[in-house]
């Protein structure tokens, strides 16, 4: 079974905003409100710079799914984890306990008033007829119904951020990580088989890791 | 001296009644498991593949495995290392 997850790799990623413009042009989304982002740590820092696109990563266990008040939130037979903009109450819950920020709301008024939540929907549109007008108007283009990946994968130049089925994009990042000799400590292969390189024996039975 | 009477008792009721604000009755908060509450959604697979030449997947309406099938060669396609052939 399908389950659909984003993953990026902080190895390729050269901060290029082409995903969050990707996203933004394919889903018309509102000025104010960004579904993706790009993260820079040690901005600046030769040899120590970090970049990587961030947005909802439909967990499995969805924490904006346990606090919602009113239940709008839903996960898809594929993973995706969606909602219905018409019972949202803009409380704005979900967004204090996403770990990612994905949650966005519009400013839909005077006083900072909240609009209805807005987030990263895997392309894969919400509870309105595929690929209608109405879904398009309230979540942006239903790209999994059209047989296509996410715009943000797939419009990356260096395929620093993978979209799909966890299963195979954890199998692309894996083999990558183990071509370029490094980045292992990422993928966990030095706490699952101890520390040394990517492909090593494991340490012998009672010797040090 | 009936009058006082009156007073001693209505001081003794506002007493009882003003201490019954300090009990403390228990509170236990049950939790109640959510459940979606929104319209239901159609799934990917139940619609027609786009016209050739949009660039859209092919696959057989309503066949849940031929829509994932070619999603998985779609998303095979990040592979530069297959795609190109190393």
């Amino acid at each position: 079974m399908a389950r659909m997850k984003f993953l990026v790799d902080a190895e390729r990623c050269i901060e290029c905003n082409g995903c969050v413009t990707a996203c933004k042009n394919e889903n018309e989304v509102p000025w104010g409100v960004n579904r993706r982002r790009v993260v820079t740590i040690n901005d600046g820092v030769v040899g120590a710079e970090k970049s990587i696109s961030v947005a909802c990563m439909h967990c499995s266990d969805a924490p904006c799914m346990a606090v919602c008040p009113v239940d709008v939130f839903y996960r898809t037979e594929d993973g995706v984890v969606l909602h219905d903009k018409d019972l949202c109450i803009g409380c704005g819950y979900c967004f204090y306990a996403c770990p990612f920020g994905a949650p966005q709301f519009p400013q839909a008024g005077a006083f900072g008033l909240r609009g209805k939540m807005d987030k990263c929907t895997f392309c894969a549109g919400g509870p309105e007829a595929d690929r209608s007008e109405a879904e398009f108007r309230k979540y942006g283009r239903n790209r999994l119904a059209e047989g296509k990946l996410p715009a943000c994968a797939e419009m990356c130049s260096t395929k620093a951020l993978l979209g799909g089925d966890g299963d195979v994009i954890a199998d692309i990042y894996r083999d990558r990580v183990v071509r370029r000799g490094k980045g292992s400590e990422v993928w966990g292969w030095g706490t699952a088989y101890g520390p040394g390189k990517a492909g090593a024996q494991p340490p012998a039975a009672g010797g040090k890791s | 001296m009936k009058t006082f009477g009156w007073i001693v008792a209505a001081a003794a009721a506002a007493a009882a009644l003003g201490l019954a604000g300090c009990g403390e009755s228990e509170q236990v908060i049950v939790y109640k498991q959510g459940k979606y509450q929104g319209k239901p959604d159609t799934r990917s697979w139940d619609n027609e593949p786009l016209p050739a030449g949009q660039g859209g997947g092919n696959w057989n309406k309503g066949d849940r495995t031929s829509w994932e099938e070619q999603i998985k060669n779609r998303q095979l396609a990040q592979h530069e290392y297959k795609r190109v052939g190393h």
